[in-house]
């Protein structure tokens, strides 16, 4: 028993994270119907930017905010140059260009700063908290605790930001209703890089986490395929789905590797996430809060 | 001036719905068998047989394949790389356990089971669309790998997972060298590229169209949606199947199902956008464009560091190529669609009204 | 417009058809009939319910209540595949042609049921595939000739002006030979002499194909002047139904829909 809480506990932790991530695709996804596969490439971009500044001597102080820069000028860039030309495309013809994206920013990042591993300090130790292990005999890592709470603190404030500030308001609005939103009096093109940037912080905060934990390296960009099961479960629209939804993925991956991998021999976390998304579209193919789609002609 | 079809008037339906209506198109066409059957054989050397027309050839086939499932029905793929490892494994195990296997039965058995394993992860097609679809099938991706590294008997329990192709030998005669090889790939993707674009060209191309195009409108004139859906996964991934039976078979000789990865689903769906969506012909241009851009990107860098004698960071190439990679696909999707295939046509309709611009 | 063609029995009929999304009542009660070989016109203002209307006859929307009796049997809906095998044609008020194909084969398209090859049979192609492609193609050409849209033939539907898609789409549904044909608003944004070629088409069908024809329009001249019967929806609900002289002086139909809309 306390085995089982101590998996469910370290995946219901990573699967904060993986509603961060999730989150940056529901962002962008709401407010430009764009599903942004490069958002994993934005992950690994900016968590090697900010790494090598701070290898470079700069300070995690400087270097992070520096990165928040480089993250906006990309954010303005890819409106500029990527989206803009391609307004009313199918969103299938959106998605390949992500996809393209994302071979770009990976390939930018690398000719940047080289390909090899970069180790990240942020200053909190990986090993179990001592509280826990004495007085409940469950192992949980400092770390993952005090990033979950930073994700936390982060998915929280996106939701608020989304739901009660004008400019959130604004954001779903054109997600509805691109006429709408026009009215409210914020031009599209400023919306959507915003948009852009806020995804681009998300994926900083991501990258630190992530990469403080495991190094800064090319799997980074492997966190948006692990988003994507979350994004289906959770419905592409829905903030409060992409935190269900990566709970749930986070939790029962880790469960399923630990009590089912042992049988047919391990490594199920690849697919076992995309396979229970895939069961449930099945049933609920708008995902847990997503908004029902109703085909009309 | 030469290229013309003034002149040459369509007098049955018969004629007007050739492959290749155009009498220049049709001697174009035998032209380039020509060269791609005798020329080619009599001066190219192994090297470019091996490192550039095999693969070229085979990832032809495979981005046809699937660009009958994603140009021609619609329905995005990001689980290629997986229906052709189903084909080498399974033309593998085809060739292994059963005696005196004629290898052409078991590309096509092969192709077989890659359609069957299509149409199993073509069914979420059903429910789901767009990317919700992509989605879908980046965990056919993920699972097919896993299950053909984690089950021991379709690798013949090689501890490593490698397998070795057996030899291609048809009559007791053995295909063992590069040009052999060669010839044996381009028949079968001669021919199997005439098939597909009988298909595309008939009902069957009309009815993946329609739901690709306007799948209500579809629905309501008669296609069945789930039919015409399964049986484009099915097609897809048999071609996508022989095509992963000739990597392993007449390219790379020993594979394992890593090889098999996500950046080679990505790689050919790039050679289907950039050769042109929903084209037979842009499914060449394509893969060539793509096979051919690492070494062009090579000689480039070779020629920065040792001509120019510039310092360049190692893996600067690898870097490079994906940043031109991703550079290319933006810039096609942007800019011209229907790819290198289009750019062609208009090339064509410049030729035709050349020497006069009207 | 008098022709001689006799109207025949009711082949089509509804009795209390109740639609709705959501909470939005698209139908409610909705009862009426459809005569062989004759011109059935559907009118009412904006959100009436006419397109749901023809949705429900080809099966795309599923009523929640009533019953629909189809050459004399009893089913509570449609569905889109039978109701094309049996007969019934449409097309659509935001036109539905496949965007990346040209006239040709979007009409090609129409004939699909009348097709016996196969996938293996068209990948072959030389033999009975082609021979059927050459046959349905010699059909299609006449269509494309009653249509006079030949010069079109080869161009991709979406390079075409909005009339002369609304044409290659009527072309499409003809090519099915449908018993039936159903036409959601084929004449809107049309200028007069494209209105008039398009009631030229329409009627000639319906005169020497005996199609019959459900045809939903805005234009009042147009609806009086070439339908027999005329169903007139307001707010999801029937308010009137007769021949054009007896909608036109039907009070119900002059308040909620004449009145206010011209
Ligand atoms: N697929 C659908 N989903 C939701 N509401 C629909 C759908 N189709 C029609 N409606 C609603 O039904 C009502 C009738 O629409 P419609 O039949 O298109 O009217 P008309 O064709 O007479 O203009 C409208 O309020 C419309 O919004
Ligand atoms: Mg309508």
């Amino acid at each position: 028993m306390q085995f089982f809480l101590e998996v469910l506990l370290g995946g219901l932790l990573s699967g904060i994270m993986y509603s961060l991530v999730a989150l940056g695709f529901v962002l962008i996804y709401k407010a430009s119907g764009v599903f942004n596969f490069a958002q994993g490439a934005m992950v690994f971009f900016a968590a090697l930017t900010a790494v090598g500044l701070h290898d470079m001597g700069l300070s995690l102080w400087l270097a992070v905010p520096l990165t928040m820069a480089i993250m906006i000028v990309l954010a303005v860039a890819i409106e500029k140059i990527v989206l803009r030309p391609l307004v009313n495309q199918a969103e299938i013809t959106l998605f390949m260009v992500t996809i393209g994206l994302t071979f770009f920013i990976e390939g930018l990042a690398q000719a940047i700063w080289g390909a090899s591993v970069r180790k990240l300090e942020l200053g909190i130790e990986d090993v179990p908290l001592e509280f826990l292990l004495d007085n409940a005999g469950i192992a949980i890592s400092q770390f993952d605790l005090v990033a979950a709470g930073i994700a936390f603190v982060l998915v929280a404030a996106l939701a608020i930001f989304f739901s009660k500030t004008k400019v959130g308001r604004a954001l779903r609005a054109v997600a509805d209703d691109h006429q709408a939103a026009l009215s409210i009096g914020i031009p599209l093109q400023q919306i959507w890089v915003i948009v852009w940037g806020v995804a681009g912080f998300v994926a900083l905060v991501a990258g630190l986490l992530w990469g403080a934990r495991n190094g800064v390296q090319f799997a980074l960009t492997f966190v948006a395929l692990k988003a994507l099961p979350v994004l289906i479960l959770g419905g592409f629209t829905s903030v409060p789905g992409a935190i269900v939804g990566g709970l749930i993925i986070g939790a029962s991956e880790k469960l399923a590797e630990v009590f089912l991998g042992p049988y047919v021999g391990g490594g199920i976390e690849g697919w076992f996430p995309y396979v229970l998304a895939l069961l449930f579209l099945l049933v609920r193919p708008e995902g847990l809060f997503g908004e029902k789609i109703i085909r009309r002609i | 001036m030469f290229y013309r079809e003034a002149g040459q008037f369509k007098a049955t339906y018969a004629e007007d719905s050739q492959i290749f209506p155009i009498r220049q198109d049709r001697i174009g066409m035998a032209i380039i068998l020509l060269v791609a059957f005798v020329a080619v054989p009599l001066f190219a050397s192994p090297y470019y047989f091996s490192a550039i027309l095999i693969p070229f050839l085979i990832f032809a086939l495979a981005t046809l394949g699937l660009n009958i499932l994603t140009g021609y029905a619609g329905q995005l793929s990001l689980g290629t790389a997986a229906f052709m490892a189903v084909g080498a494994f399974a033309s593998y195990n085809f060739m292994l356990r059963i005696d005196g296997m004629p290898i052409l039965i078991a590309f096509m058995l092969s192709g077989l089971c890659a359609a069957a394993v299509g149409i199993v992860f073509g069914l979420p097609s059903l429910r789901i669309r767009g990317f919700y679809l992509a989605a879908s099938t980046l965990a056919t991706q993920f699972f097919i790998v896993w299950c053909l590294t984690k089950i021991g008997w379709f690798t013949n329990y090689s501890s490593s997972g490698v397998i070795t192709a057996q030899q291609i030998e048809i009559l007791g005669y053995a295909f063992d060298t590069p040009m052999s090889k060669y010839l044996f790939v381009l028949i079968v993707v001669s021919v199997m590229a005439l098939l597909a674009k009988n298909m595309v060209r008939s009902n069957t191309g009309r009815s993946w169209m329609a739901i690709r195009d306007m799948d209500m409108a579809a629905e309501v004139i008669g296609f069945r949606p789930m039919r015409t859906k399964l049986l484009a996964f099915a097609v897809s991934s048999f071609y996508c199947g022989v095509a992963g039976a000739l990597y392993a078979y007449a390219y790379l000789g020993t594979v394992e199902p890593e090889g098999f990865s996500i950046e080679m689903s990505f790689r050919i769906l790039f050679m289907v956008i950039i050769g042109g969506i929903g084209s037979v012909l842009g499914s060449f241009l394509g893969s060539a464009f793509i096979v051919l851009l690492p070494t062009a990107l090579n000689v480039m860098f070779h020629f920065l560091e040792k001509d120019l004698g510039l310092e360049l960071p190692s893996g600067i190439s690898s870097s490079v190529e994906l940043m031109v990679f991703g550079a290319l696909i933006i810039f096609f999707l942007i800019v011209e669609p229907h790819g290198l295939a289009r750019l062609w046509q208009i090339g064509k309709e410049k030729l035709r009204l050349w020497p006069f611009p009207h | 417009m008098d022709t001689g063609r006799k109207i025949g029995d009711v082949i089509l009929s509804f009795e209390n058809i109740s639609l709705s999304f959501g909470g939005v009542k698209a139908l409610t009660n909705i009862g009426f009939d459809v005569r062989e070989h004759e011109i059935r016109a559907i009118i009412g203002p904006n959100g009436a319910g006419k397109s749901s209307m023809l949705n429900v006859i080809n099966g795309v929307y599923h009523p929640q209540e009533g019953e629909i009796i189809f050459h004399g049997k009893h089913r509570r809906d449609m569905n889109t595949y039978e109701s094309a095998k049996s007969g019934i044609a449409r097309t659509f008020q935001n036109i539905a042609l496949f965007k990346g194909m040209s006239v040709l084969d979007n009409i090609m398209t129409g004939r699909n049921l009348k097709m016996k090859s196969n996938f293996l049979l068209d990948a072959i192609y030389w033999g009975p595939a082609r021979r059927e492609e050459i046959e349905h193609r010699k059909k299609v050409e006449e269509i494309i000739d009653f249509l006079e849209i030949q010069h079109i033939r080869k161009t991709p539907v979406g390079r075409l002006a909005y009339g002369l898609q609304k044409r290659v789409e009527l072309g499409r549904a003809l090519a099915a030979e449908p018993s039936i044909l159903l036409l959601d608003e084929p004449m809107a944004g049309m200028n007069v002499e494209e209105k008039q070629d398009m009631c030229r088409f329409i009627l000639d069908v319906n005169d020497q194909l005996g199609t019959t024809i459900v045809l939903i329009e805005h234009d009042m001249g147009v609806v009086m002047d070439i339908s027999d019967r005329v169903v007139v929806l307001d707010y999801g609900k029937k308010i009137g139904d007769g021949t054009p002289d007896e909608v036109r002086t039907n009070r119900d139909v002059i308040n909620a829909y004449l009145g206010v809309a011209h």
